[in-house]
């Protein structure tokens, strides 16, 4: 039986669907069957950040209404042939997505898949319990600023809340993911630390993935960074957490940034 | 760094938007009325249903939407009548 991840964050805009298709590269990379499920309904883009936008034929909305079968519906990475995606409809429906629905597809997909990545809108109504309500784990990505964080902390209430596991007694693992991390920034004191952020969800960190270009162009590209540019820092970061996701006792390092020469002349203090 | 790494830096913007033109012209196409690849494949579909029971299992359907062109492959498993179970025939 696969584990089902829901990547969530409340907040928009924070790197969830980024690091779904990330995360779930790195592992599919090391041989495990993968499926990355987009439940943005009506706003899809994990299609485009994985390449495979020209490719999409059926979607989570035509295999729950039964037009398509789910194995029409996924979509065979063209680098990794373990990973595979289950694009999320562009239809206005917001209703178009039931909780029964669901259940079936995510089953169907953990007696096939070793991971289900379910890629979830922002927000904190039906579309997001959704994409958690049949999670095992959760990653909760978080940028280090006080209304990412926040919202974070409301999503910790609903995953504890709302899940199925929850419902029936059971523990969810959560996991925060720090990104889009500035370490120059943090130097300055301009940003939350890593402890605070940490001290402040109470939940175990899965990585920090620093801000980088790379994430941007590997978008740009059509490929997650974990493909496109293994090597870079924040490729590395997503790898390492990845490690982690599948029960690595690595280290987390936060990554430092030496004062600038400016900085210590003026021998500025943190804000 | 080489020299093709800066060029690959460089490249990644021109990517991003013939990536978009596609899909966006394919997308607002799309709001209108249905794409001419999505009305060949219901009615290829269908003529085939016609003739032989499909089952779903069998049945891939595959497409790649370029910007001039763009392929559809409908990939589908037909049972031999020879390789009906002789059963039947007795
Ligand atoms: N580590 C990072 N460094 C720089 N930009 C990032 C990073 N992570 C995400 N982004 C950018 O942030 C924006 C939002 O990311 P996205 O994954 O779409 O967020 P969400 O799915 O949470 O709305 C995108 O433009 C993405 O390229
Ligand atoms: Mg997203």
């Amino acid at each position: 039986m696969g584990k089902v991840v829901v990547v969530t964050s409340g907040k928009g805009g924070v790197g969830k669907t980024t690091s779904t298709a990330a995360l779930g590269a790195a592992v599919a990379k090391t041989g495990k069957k993968v499926a990355l499920v987009d439940f943005d309904v009506g706003l899809r883009n994990l299609d485009l950040i994985m390449g495979a936008e020209r490719r999409v034929v059926f979607d989570l909305v035509n295999v729950i209404q039964g037009s398509a079968k789910l194995s029409q519906a996924l979509i065979r990475d063209k680098r990794v042939e373990t990973l595979f995606l289950l694009p999320a409809s562009q239809t206005r429906d917001k209703d178009a997505l039931t909780e029964e629905g669901v259940g079936e597809v995510i089953d169907k997909l953990r007696s096939v898949f070793d991971y289900v990545f379910c890629d979830s809108p922002a927000g904190i109504e039906r579309g997001a319990q959704l994409a958690m309500r049949f999670a095992d784990e959760a990653v909760i990505v978080t940028n280090p600023e006080v209304s990412s964080v926040r919202d974070s902390d409301r999503i910790i209430g609903l995953l504890d809340a709302r899940t199925l596991r929850a419902e029936q007694g059971e523990q969810i693992a959560k996991h925060v993911l720090v990104t889009r991390y500035d370490a120059a920034r943090a130097a300055r004191g301009e940003m939350l630390s890593i402890d605070d952020v940490l001290e402040i969800l109470s939940t175990p960190l899965l990585g920090i993935i620093p801000e980088s270009q790379d994430v941007l162009r590997a978008s740009n590209l059509g490929s997650p960074v974990t493909l496109s540019e293994p090597l870079n820092a924040a490729a590395k970061a997503y790898l390492d957490a990845a490690r982690r996701l599948e029960g690595e006792d690595l280290p987390v390092v936060v990554p430092f940034e030496r004062k600038g020469f400016l900085d210590r002349l003026l021998g500025r203090r943190a804000a | 760094m080489s020299l093709l790494d800066i060029f690959k830096r460089r490249s990644s913007a021109p990517v991003a938007r013939e990536r978009l033109q596609v899909l966006l012209a394919y997308e607002r196409r799309n709001r209108s009325q249905p794409d001419l690849v999505s009305i060949l494949r219901e009615e290829i579909m269908a003529v085939i249903a016609k003739h032989v029971q499909i089952d779903q299992d069998y049945l891939q359907v595959s497409m790649d939407r370029g910007e001039t062109m763009s392929t559809l492959e409908i990939d589908i498993q037909i049972p031999n009548k020879s390789a009906r179970p002789l059963a039947m025939a007795g």
